[in-house]
């Protein structure tokens, strides 16, 4: 069943998935940098290149990502604020830019939510993330536009601007 | 994000104008025609479609005296487009995610039990 995304209000978006799998291992593959690291590649072409995690209420965590295409660079990193394994995660999310800059705000950070409940050996995954901004959630959703989808974007603006003349 | 983005949002933000999308999706329907379903007047539907319309969702056809409202999918599409290629993202993650825990699954299982004792 594939990952579903909603958004919940104006600034939020939530994520949910179902895995087969127990939950145990859904959680260490969320928690242990040698297995995240397999899986949480981020867009095409890119690779994590930092993950370090210290798994704990208070522990700090930075995950940097790097284009294989020019070696550029970009982040999060942040602070757990609850681990209650292996059901519940909460941490926040502060953007480092590294490299790429864009159009995505450094300042306040995002709060994730990550809960994973298993029944009969399939684990359903909730990600919320609330951003500080309307304006940080919608750029961070709009990062996900490669060239492609924009120019497919544009030409259904266009449309709508067509027929709302 | 694009204005016309916040508009559709917003007008997609009330079940009543969720609802009447709905209705319209199968087929154009006067403003009397889509109150009827409701428990609330006519007048509160008009203000609905207002939005719906601003937001480009809701067009007001030929017909001078039935005006029938219809659908105009591009918002929505616009809408969907903007969303899915973000979901397209998790969805790729989520995918390796899966065949990491498969391998996990079968080490799970190879696994020798410490405890067992031959007798």
């Amino acid at each position: 069943m594939p990952a579903y995304v909603t958004l919940p209000n104006d600034r939020e978006v939530r994520v949910t998935r179902q895995f087969n799998a127990p939950r145990q291992l859904v959680w260490d593959a969320h928690t242990k940098p040698e297995l995240l690291t397999k899986w949480m590649l981020g867009p095409p072409g890119w690779a994590m290149s930092v993950c370090d995690m210290d798994v704990r209420p208070g522990g700090k965590y930075k995950w940097r990502w790097r284009s294989q295409e020019d070696g550029k660079e970009f982040g999060f990193y942040g602070t757990f604020t609850e681990v209650q394994a292996p059901a519940r995660i909460v941490h926040d999310e502060y953007y480092d830019p590294g490299d790429v800059g864009g159009a995505m705000p450094v300042g306040d950070p995002a709060i994730v939510t990550l809960e994973l409940q298993e029944a009969n050996g399939v684990t359903m995954l909730t990600c919320n993330i609330q951003f500080a901004s309307k304006e940080a959630r919608d750029a961070a959703v709009s990062t996900g536009m490669t060239d492609g989808m924009e120019q497919g974007y544009a030409r259904l603006e266009e449309m709508f601007k067509a027929k709302a003349a | 994000m694009e204005l016309n983005l916040d508009a559709t949002f917003a007008a997609l933000a009330d079940p009543t104008r969720r609802a009447i999308l709905a209705r319209l999706a199968k087929g154009e329907a006067t403003v009397m025609e889509l109150a009827e379903p409701f428990a609330i007047s006519q007048p509160a539907i008009s203000k609905h479609l207002k939005v719906l319309e601003r937001a480009g969702l809701v067009s007001i056809g030929q017909d001078a005296q039935r005006r029938p409202r219809k659908l105009e999918p591009a918002p929505l599409e616009a809408a969907n487009a903007w969303i899915e290629r973000y979901r397209e993202i998790w969805e790729a993650n989520y995918a390796r995610l899966d065949t990491l825990l498969e391998t996990l699954k079968q080490e799970t299982a190879k696994k020798p039990r410490t405890k067992r004792r031959k007798k």
